[in-house]
């Protein structure tokens, strides 16, 4: 390379270190000169070594990800897109996906946060959806470990900073705490948008002589690396990687999504990607990747905002805010028009071509040339070893007779209640706009946020759930119970579902006992799903979270989007009138393994979680829903972390008004404990006028579903007879200041 | 009667407060691109919320010099009605349209939620319809909207009526804990001498229907609508 115009980027030569260092196994790198038929300089090493890598290619995850069921009657797009793609009726359709932004968090908890919102987002209005809801799944170390406050307030901070500015409200999510994040946060984050069916678009790149056009910020040195930061484990050392996590505009982003999205009114695109992980390498031959075609780069018309930024870096740059669109030959004009008005940078920088080559060049230089299938489909896919473990027995042991009832189970439900896992998380939640767009029914705090759909008597209802405790005793049931308890969560309100997306977090797939949760998990999912009918339309899967060898529980995190025909029907959580009466639909049984209580009050992770038998699952939903369509419930609320205990004193106190009480009297012959905070699924708890109780009757015998009336609604107490009474007014403010307390 | 909201870059509110006009009260709205010159008769203008651009020097430092606000200022200035909300009040204190200034939150953090407001004075075209000491129900949702002025300005818009809306808690009372960002006196808006010009953080478009948890936010609105129509009535 000793052309004059390439002087200042003097390539490195390829050693053993230097592939070693790309992440590159010898292997993999004796494929990369067979493909080439010769040795790749520096530059393809780096387009290779992040197109190859986990979080780009999913090498070790797609042998199990196609056992997903991913098809069903309302699916415009499953997998493989930048988000999926779901039918609503009414010639409208809703894109959705969840991503990890794990490894950048821990390192930098605002910018890595933000930085996830705003790569959820592209990927839904990539779609030509506008984004209209987003939700999150947070995963803290213990509350107690130094670092934790400053990794949530860091956080929490980062998804208001981005999401309250670009205008998307955040309606719901979840936080968890526990030891096993310590070192490894997970932050996953979820986006809707909505569009009409016809104007769906998608990351295509075809029609030999179309011009490639990048759109958006300029492209700096921020976050190169940053896919392949993702996939390798940390240590102390990695923490030290802060110049990989990448900086957030939420300005420019509103500012490329309002132009995108004025841009799509018109008919100027073939295809449009967002520059997401590994940045312009992954959104250009992705795209001709699926358009069968090839894709030739001019590196010198990239916008760059640093001065003598090498081929190497403007290929592997993760600039946040850019978006890579092909666009019709002869509107190049026009779509400048459009950006222009933005104040945003829009640069021919390339052109489809027929030649199926990836090729960037670089002042008339050509800087890398590699066959496109090499990059995507034919990237390498590994069946890696998966062994259950033999510690897994130990784990699985629990004898319940060893383990002592509390004498005071009051005094245990308010140590419950104000446990930072079950307290309330509105300390989060009011960091985050969740009123802008006008459209929420139902704002965080409920078991799945609602919003209407304006112009349409539909809305939608939105969810993310995953216990990963569960997953960690059980992986199978585990994941099952995740998809499970999405849906019924979605049931509560009144919605039916109609797509999931997933991020399935997992420590490193190079060891076997983490690939067997994996394929135990997905397997657990899979059933759910086809039981539940729910098809995977979009997902994401983050490996290598472990720290020093030691990996995270496993944590799928699902989240579920469901469809309420009538939005004037919606249910809440919370009691509403004194004198209904209270129901419980489903059986509670002696199950405390995995449970919340068995960790909070006797420190222990043991045991199996509960049971779960699919078909009753989905008859209780139908139950639910049947019952909710026919305006007969006044509130209804899922039975899950705590227990029916914690579920009543939720119902009591979770609402926006004064606190109210109940009376309610348990027959069940099972330990004070168990009957309280046994976490046994397909259990919902209801409330409704006693006269609408036999129309009640008549939905539930149908679908052959346990109903018992348990008590009624009123006074200033929760009265649990004969085990314990408490004045609600006291358990509301446990449970408000739980959280709110422990990171002032 | 004719309503205009202005769209700056980052403007996130300007579509609420569109859909709630038009679809929940049948007025007649027009969007204005901040690039554009003021042309045409409008009985209202609309400073809506958001992060006009990206609050990334002050909030609404940089949108008070649009090519718009020049007509914004005359039409003001003429006795027109101009309403701002969160991000429109920041910038009409910018704009030296209304006094004060709205400053960081007492507790550092952005803040979302409902809040309890009492209607202090009706004589203005945003509170026509209202009572004094009448209540109302709207969220807030900023991370700068903490009300500022000097003891001067704040003896003056004593003097002159000029507090609209205060923060109190749900019995009508002022309260520490009723104030979500730790606002001077409680202060939620305000509005100018001439009491042609109100600012005020609380977001009334997001709270325009029963569905999505109360309608006091029309009152607002139909205030306005209200007094401008009462007003060109008069003009002839």
């Amino acid at each position: 390379m000793a052309n004059e115009n390439t002087k200042f980027f003097a390539q490195p030569q390829v050693t053993a270190e230097l592939v070693a260092a790309h992440g590159i196994t010898p292997e993999e790198y004796k494929k990369i000169i067979q493909i080439l038929g010769r040795e790749p300089n520096f530059t393809e090493l780096g387009v290779f070594s992040v197109m190859w890598s986990e979080h780009c290619s999913y090498k070790s995850s797609r042998h199990y990800l196609k056992n997903l069921p991913t098809e069903g009657p309302h699916v415009l797009q499953g997998p493989g897109e930048n988000a999926g793609v779901v039918d609503i009726g009414d010639g409208l359709a809703v894109a959705f996906k969840m991503e990890s932004h794990n490894h950048p968090s821990f390192i930098e908890p605002y910018q890595g946060a933000a930085t996830g919102v705003g790569g959820i987002l592209r990927d839904i209005f990539t779609m030509g959806a506008r984004p209209i809801a987003s939700l999150n799944s947070l995963r803290f170390g213990s509350i107690d470990h130094p670092r934790t406050p400053y990794l949530i307030s860091g956080v929490v901070a980062g998804i208001g900073g981005y999401g309250n500015c670009i205008g998307v409200p955040t309606v719901g999510g979840e936080v968890y705490f526990d030891e096993c994040y310590n070192a490894n946060i997970l932050v996953n984050a979820f986006t809707l948008g909505i569009t009409k069916k016809k104007r769906i678009h998608t990351g295509l790149a075809k029609g030999v002589g179309n011009p490639v056009m990048y759109v958006g910020s300029k492209t700096g040195r921020d976050g190169i690396h940053g896919a392949t930061m993702a996939s390798a484990s940390f240590s102390e050392e990695k923490e030290q990687r802060r110049p990989t996590v990448q900086v957030g505009d939420p300005f420019t982003e509103k500012l490329l999504l309002e132009a995108c999205l004025e841009l799509m009114e018109h008919d100027y695109l073939i295809g449009i990607q967002d520059m997401g992980a590994a940045g312009l390498t992954s959104s250009s031959t992705e795209m001709a990747g699926r358009g069968g075609a090839g894709i030739e780069i001019d590196l010198s018309a990239v916008p760059l905002r640093e001065q003598e930024m090498t081929p190497y870096e403007i290929l592997l740059s993760e600039s946040q805010e850019r978006m890579l669109l092909v666009a019709k030959k002869g509107t190049e004009a026009e779509i400048k028009r459009i950006f222009d008005k933005w104040d945003l940078d829009a640069a021919v920088v390339g052109r489809v071509t027929g030649d199926n080559q990836f090729r960037a060049c670089f002042n008339g230089v050509e800087v890398a040339r590699i066959p496109i299938s090499a990059l995507t489909k034919e990237a390498p896919v590994y069946q890696r070893p998966a062994e259950r473990p033999k510690s897994q027995d130990e784990v699985e042991q629990l004898d319940l007779a060893k383990i002592a009832e509390p004498k005071d189970l009051g005094a245990t439900l308010k140590l419950l209640l104000g446990s930072p896992n079950i307290a309330s998380k509105e300390w989060v939640y009011r960091q985050y706009d969740h009123y802008v767009r006008s459209n929420t029914v139902v704002a965080p705090g409920a078991d799945a946020a609602v919003i209407r759909i304006k112009g349409s008597d539909k809305a939608l209802a939105l969810t993310v759930d995953g216990n990963s405790r569960y997953c960690y005793l059980d992986p199978y049931v585990g994941g099952a119970l995740a998809v499970a308890e999405a849906a019924r969560n979605l049931a509560c309100v009144g919605a039916r579902p109609i797509g999931l997306t997933d991020c399935l977090n997992f420590g490193s797939p190079e060891n076997p006992a983490v690939m067997w949760q994996f394929a135990r998990v997905i397997q657990g999912m899979r059933d759910a799903c086809i039981a539940l009918k729910v098809p995977v339309v979009s997902g994401n899967v983050s490996f290598y979270n472990d720290t020093d060898g030691i990996p995270i529980y496993p944590t799928p995190t699902v989240g579920m989007v469901g469809l309420l025909p009538k939005v004037e029907r919606v249910v809440t959580p919370w009691f509403k009138v004194s004198g209904d009466i209270v129901v419980l639909l489903g059986r509670t049984r002696e199950e405390l393994g995995g449970s919340e209580y068995l960790k909070v009050v006797h420190n222990l992770v043991k045991g199996t979680p509960p049971w779960i038998d699919l078909r009753l699952e989905q008859a209780v939903h139908n139950c639910c829903i049947e019952a909710i369509d026919k305006g007969i419930l006044r509130s209804a609320h899922d039975i899950s972390e705590g227990g029916l205990a914690m579920a009543l004193a939720e119902c009591c106190i979770c609402g926006p008004d004064k606190p109210l009480g109940a009376r309610i009297e348990m027959r069940e012959m099972i330990r004070g404990d168990a009957l309280l905070f046994s976490e046994s699924q397909s259990r919902i708890l209801v409330s409704l006028q006693e006269k609408d109780l036999s129309q009640l009757q008549e939905v539930v015998s149908k679908q052959g579903v346990s109903l018992q009336v348990v008590g009624s609604v009123g006074g200033s107490r929760l009265a649990i007879q004969p085990i314990l009474q408490l004045p609600v007014d006291e358990l509301r403010s446990i449970w408000s200041s739980g959280l709110a307390d422990r990171l002032q | 009667m004719r309503w205009g909201v202005v769209v700056f870059p980052g403007s996130c509110d300007d579509q609420d407060v569109f859909d709630s006009l038009k679809r929940e009260m049948g007025q007649k709205v027009k969007f204005l691109w901040h690039k554009d010159e003021l042309a045409g008769h409008f009985d209202c203008l609309v400073l809506p919320g958001g992060f006009s651009y990206g609050d990334y020097l002050r909030c609404g430092a940089m949108a008070r010099f649009s090519p718009i606000m020049r007509g914004v200022e005359k039409f003001a200035q003429d006795g027109g009605v101009v309403l701002g909300i969160c991000n429109g009040f920041q910038i009409l204190c910018e704009a030296g349209l209304l006094p004060g200034a709205l400053v960081r939150n007492a507790g550092l953090r952005f803040v979302c939620q409902q809040v309890w407001l009492r209607v202090e004075e009706t004589d203005t075209p945003f509170t026509s319809q209202l009572k004094k000491g009448q209540l109302l129900r709207m969220p807030v949702k900023h991370g700068e909207g903490r009300y500022h002025a000097d003891p001067e300005t704040l003896e003056r818009l004593g003097q002159n009526r000029q507090v609209l809306l205060r923060y109190v808690n749900a019995k009508g009372k002022s309260s520490l804990p009723a104030n979500p960002n730790g606002s001077l006196d409680d202060i939620a808006g305000v509005c100018n001498e001439r009491r042609n010009v109100f600012g005020l953080m609380p977001h009334p478009e997001d709270a325009c229907s029963k569905l999505l948890g109360g309608d006091d936010g029309l009152k607002i609105f139909s205030s306005i609508a209200a007094a401008c129509e009462l007003k060109s009535g008069a003009h002839g």
